[in-house]
């Protein structure tokens, strides 16, 4: 008997501001405990919140990005509960009339390109943090309230019940990953937890209505969510088979032991007696409003993918690889405007070299594109030396190995210097490996003749029709000028000298 | 409408106050008087009648995404409870 | 009763007389503030009016303004003493709203009224007593005891604010503040004597007012005269960024129209509505005479009266002991003992520190009101409960609306009695909340209302006549009370025995 894995997920995406979507305190990272908290953030008597313009243009944004409707008038609502971290004992959030409606997001899967639809997406206000561990002993058994996050504007944003497998969640969560960092709405660090996703999981039968679901929550990385759902699945499915019901409920994700298992904490079918908030009155935006934001949108990952395709002449495929990340495509832009559009072939061999050695450098160092130690004018300069022949490919390797490590080094001594401001570093190298590439003809003609002198058993396999020989003696060559030597021009020289050979 | 001991534990319950077998009794009547009076909107006809959230009609204002509050830790925490490097104190919540 | 003899000269005197003085180097503002000092000690063991006497700071402000009066800078509240309601953020200086949960805590901040009060002069002397959160109509719910109406020790000089109604009453203060919700300052301006005015909700902030109830709480002036709350709204009006319903419109001089001298029939051309509902079978006798006879009077001042129908009126009590509770429910949410405030000294886990915290902190009657507003927005019952209330709320509202197209100004009784004796609904939750009964409409609809003193009860207790307009119509309100306080002494009266 097969199951289906209905997923649906819920993301919560903390909005890039500056300022908290209430108060003016600071939503930067890494302060201190409590030193970002106003008197509305930590719920002082008498106080009352205001709303963030920027909060509400970044969902704004979001909303237009995913083909949503934008709710020209929605309304914040109290979610009251006590917790210790939520200091006014209700969330500020929306309930009945979101800010954005609908919307769909486009996830690649094996199977092909499928759109996963989106329910709504709302402003709210995120809780404080509560630090259960290394506190000092002789406090005894406390938990220590961080109320800094409080307040950080988060989008909400709920997808349907349309994934039916863990990859399609992973394909899902990474998707809208890259669009709101795409979009500029969220920096999308989830070590920071500004990306967090919960997974509603429930299986059933093929053409029974929906199950029971559960909720999966501390899923921090893509590679969790995959795994936590795999399990999920599996228990729900060995529960039902034994005979059992699944029970609805929150449950927490446990990475050291691959399992999920009820939360402690919280109460089933909690009653959050959600009402509007006195203190807000609803929020109103014009069709001017949303016009700007559109206007201001860059354009989406989509649309820049074909564009790439027809104007740059790129494959599809390195499109969207390039489209993955906002970052990358405008890392390879940076090149690209850098590089002199006269050589036809320089968009392809920017794509190339961004693919290729940039990303595996990234890879082997886990960094990401905007701690790059060669800034994008460096890399400009270094693919401009191909174009112009001073170095082969091979030889450019070396040199980018070169830069990336001696940027490495540099950004570790100097922090905060200006990378663009090593300029030369390409010739630098070049001059003091002595690494400039010899297309001199004479030079190669004479390499060439000493080679062919000193193979004669290859020569005459060549001319016995083995075009392997030919790339042997390419091959001698090329060590012989030390990698120096233009393969393109010893190709070329060597079969001229070859074919004058008498017979 | 009237109350059961248990809807009265409930409601203590979710508002987070303890109530002694006294107190509960004593509420309990109480909140039977208070809804007596309130069940007579139940007559009432408010067949498509907007709901008044606001006393006003106003469009709600907002402010720019500046940072305009500081540091005020040491004034806000110096009537707190219980405080640590910084932090706010509770009993170990468990998860 | 016959009216107490002037005693002192400037005990029970008006904020004019007291800038008058100030100006004409007759007293300075220190000798005042000492003054006043004085008086609310030797009050405080009979009336109870007092949380917080402040005499280090109040000496302090008002030196400097005394030195604001020496410069020739003074405006018309310079150096003029001055207690606010204990729900008031006042920045250094204790705030409890009357609460246990609150007892010790000191506020970090002013509330923007407050600010606005302090820039324009004032010398704060301390924080008046209340009912616990503001929530009641007697101040007898108090974690300090009840406030004593100076009139009769044995009664309530009703609430919330009835500290603040008290202080004007008996002569110790020209000017408080108090907090309107359900009629928490028009009420004990009714029961005490006193002028107490409700502003239209948004006119003044409340940034810094301890929030019960947020979509009805109005910051307002209590003083002896309508020329007086003038004064005073002047200063604690205006638009303040931090409050998201305050109403953002040019700033207003609510005297302006108070200035126009005097004439024989002032109130010509203004329509005074009578609401039907107001005046049914069941209004204690005293106040029904003293509303007719104070009609009576307004109409010799040249006003007409109509009578107007506002039927929805009727389920205002019910509408507001829904929409209250629930508002107020979720409110006080933030008191947990976590941040501030009181903390349990036991507790076993979490949990049970909330519901211990709790239950020390928060008197009878905010539990009641919490648990009611739990109950009305909890699942399955706020369709029923708030959503219907809300609905009913705009069902009253469109009366009056409708109602000022026919009439300037409705009139009133502010309450169905005169001050009842300490302890006697106690008892009784329902019958306490009755005595909004008239008061109640103003706050769900927004609109100004203003109680005057107009009669007393053969016993020798105050009655309170109460003026209501349409929103953003104070001015005319406190014209009319104005001309009414010009033709008749009423507000004059001061009690015996509360005399410098």
């Amino acid at each position: 008997m097969s199951y289906e894995i209905v997923i649906g997920i819920e993301t919560h995406a903390q909005l890039s501001t500056v300022s908290k979507i209430f108060s003016g305190a600071s939503t930067a990272f890494g302060a201190a405990p409590n030193t970002q908290a106003s008197a509305v953030d930590i719920a002082l008597p008498g106080v009352l919140p205001v709303p963030n313009r920027g909060a509400v243009d970044r969902a704004i944004r979001f909303g237009l990005a995913v083909g949503g409707t934008i709710n020209r008038r929605s309304v914040f609502a109290r979610k009251n509960y006590f917790y210790p971290d939520l200091p006014k004992g209700y969330q500020i959030s929306q309930y009945e009339i979101p800010v954005v409606q609908g919307g769909s997001v486009t996830i690649a899967t094996g199977a092909g390109e499928r759109q996963v639809r989106l329910t709504r997406a709302h402003l709210e206000e995120d809780a404080g943090k509560s630090l259960h561990e290394g506190l000092p002993r002789e406090l005894g058994e406390v938990t220590g309230i961080d109320l800094n996050r409080a307040g950080t504007p988060l989008l909400e944003i709920v997808s349907e019940p349309d994934m039916r497998s863990a990859e399609e969640a992973v394909a899902y969560a990474k998707a809208l990953h890259s669009l709101v960092t795409w979009i500029g709405i969220c920096d999308g660090d989830m070590q920071e937890g500004n990306f967090r996703c919960d997974a509603n999981v429930s299986v059933r039968r093929a053409g029974e209505p929906l199950g029971t679901r559960c909720e999966i929550k501390n899923l921090n990385s893509f590679r969790f969510l995959a795994q936590a759902i795999d399990y999920e699945a599996r228990r729900q499915v060995e529960l039902i088979e034994d005979g059992g019901r699944v029970v609805q409920q929150t449950r927490l994700y446990d990475p050291d032991r691959n399992e999920t298992r009820p939360m402690r904490s919280k109460e089933d079918a909690q009653d959050y007696r959600y009402f509007p908030d006195p203190d807000l009155p609803p929020l109103t935006i014009d069709d001017a409003w949303i016009e700007r934001a559109r206007a201001a949108l860059p354009e989406l990952p989509a649309a820049m993918r074909a564009r790439l395709v027809a104007q740059h002449g790129i494959s599809d495929y390195d499109a969207a690889q390039l489209t993955a990340s906002r970052e990358l495509v405008d890392y390879y832009d940076a090149v690209s405007k850098a590089l002199p559009a006269t050589h036809a072939a320089s968009h392809k061999i920017v794509a190339n070299f961004v693919l290729g050695e940039f990303a595996a450098a990234r890879n082997r160092d886990a960094i990401p594109v905007r701690a790059s130690p060669v800034p994008p004018e460096e890399l400009a300069e270094l693919l401009r030396r191909i174009t112009d022949g001073t170095l082969s490919r091979k030889m450019a390797k070396d040199v980018f190995d070169e830069m990336w490590s001696e940027g490495r080094n540099v950004s570790v001594q100097l922090t905060g210097v200006e990378m663009t401001a090593l300029s030369g570093t390409v010739d630098a190298i070049i001059g003091r490996r002595g690494l400039r590439q010899t297309s001199d003809p004479g030079a190669i003609e004479t390499l060439a003749g000493q080679v062919i002198a000193a193979n004669p058993a290859i020569v005459a396999e060549f001319r016995a029709g083995k075009e392997k020989a030919f790339n042997a003696l390419v091959g001698q060559v090329m060590k012989a000028s030390q990698g120096k030597a233009d393969p393109a021009q010893v190709n070329a020289i060597l079969r001229r000298m070859l074919s004058l050979l008498s017979s | 409408m009237s109350f059961s001991p248990d809807d009265v534990a409930r409601l203590a319950r979710l508002a987070r106050i303890d109530l002694d077998a006294d107190a509960a009794r004593d509420v309990r009547g109480k909140l039977d008087a208070i809804f007596a009076l309130i069940d007579a909107l139940q007559s009432i006809d408010t067949a498509g009648v907007e709901p008044m959230a606001h006393a006003q009609d106003l469009v709600l204002p907002l402010r720019d995404d500046t940072v305009t509050a500081g540091d005020c830790r040491e004034l806000y925490q110096a009537q707190a409870p219980a405080v640590a490097g910084g932090l706010y104190l509770v009993p170990k919540v468990l998860e | 009763m016959t009216a107490a003899p002037h005693q002192g000269a400037y005990h029970a005197a008006t904020i004019g007389e007291l800038a008058r003085a100030l100006r004409g180097r007759e007293i300075s503002s220190v000798e005042l503030a000492q003054q006043a000092l004085t008086r609310i000690g030797e009050s405080q063991a009979a009336l109870n009016a007092f949380i917080t006497v402040d005499a280090e700071s109040a000496l302090i402000e008002a030196r400097r303004a005394d030195a604001v009066l020496a410069r020739g800078d003074a405006g018309p509240l310079t150096g003029i003493p001055i207690a606010h309601k204990d729900v008031l953020m006042t920045a250094g200086l204790r705030t409890t709203c009357a609460s246990r949960m609150l007892e010790h805590f000191v506020a970090p901040y002013d509330a923007h009224v407050v600010a606005r009060l302090r820039d324009a002069g004032t010398v704060l002397v301390g924080k008046t007593n209340m009912d616990e959160f503001a929530m009641g109509s007697s101040s007898e719910t108090s974690h300090f005891g009840p406030v004593r109406n100076p009139w009769s020790a044995a009664c309530v000089p009703g609430g919330s604010s009835g500290g603040s109604a008290a202080a004007v009453a008996a002569g110790l203060l020209a000017a408080t503040t108090g907090t309107d919700t359900g009629g928490s300052i028009r009420q004990p301006a009714a029961l005490t004597g006193v002028c107490g005015l409700k502003p239209t909700y948004g006119v003044c902030s409340r940034y810094g007012l301890v929030a019960f109830a947020s979509s009805l709480d109005t910051p307002g002036p209590f003083a002896r005269t309508a020329e007086d709350c003038a004064l005073l709204l002047n200063a604690m009006a205006g638009h303040d960024e931090r409050d998201c319903t305050s109403i953002d419109r040019p700033r207003e001089d609510y005297l302006r129209v108070l200035r126009a001298p005097a004439t024989a029939r002032p109130l010509a051309g203004v329509r005074i509505g009578l609401p039907r509902e107001y005046f049914a079978d069941g209004l204690e006798r005293d106040v029904a005479g003293a509303v007719d006879a104070a009609l009576a009077e307004l109409r010799a001042l040249g006003a007409t009266t109509v009578d107007i129908d506002l039927p929805m009126v009727r389920h205002a009590v019910a509408v507001y002991y829904v929409i209250a509770p629930a508002e107020a429910s979720s409110n006080l949410s933030r008191f947990d003992g976590v941040r501030y405030g009181h903390r349990a000294a036991q507790y076993a886990d979490l949990t049970d520190m909330y519901c211990r915290t709790r239950a020390e902190g928060f008197g009878a009657e905010v539990k009641r009101r919490i648990l009611v507003g739990t109950y009305v927005l909890s699942h399955g019952y706020y369709d029923a409960y708030y959503l219907k209330a809300q609905q009913v709320r705009r069902l009253i509202a469109r009366d009056f609306l409708r109602a000022f197209g026919e009439c300037d100004v409705i009139a009133g009784p502010t309450a169905p009695t005169c001050a009842f004796r300490i302890g006697a609904k106690a008892d009784d939750p329902v019958q306490m909340y009755l005595n909004d009964i008239f008061t109640i409409a103003a706050n769900l609809t927004g609109m100004p209302a203003i109680s005057i003193p107009c009669a007393f009860t053969h016993d020798g207790l105050p009655i309170g006549l109460q003026l209501q307009g349409n929103h953003f119509d104070e001015a005319r309100l406190l014209d009319v009370a104005h001309r009414f306080q010009q033709a008749t002494d009423w507000h004059r009266r001061t009690p015996a025995g509360f005399v410098a």
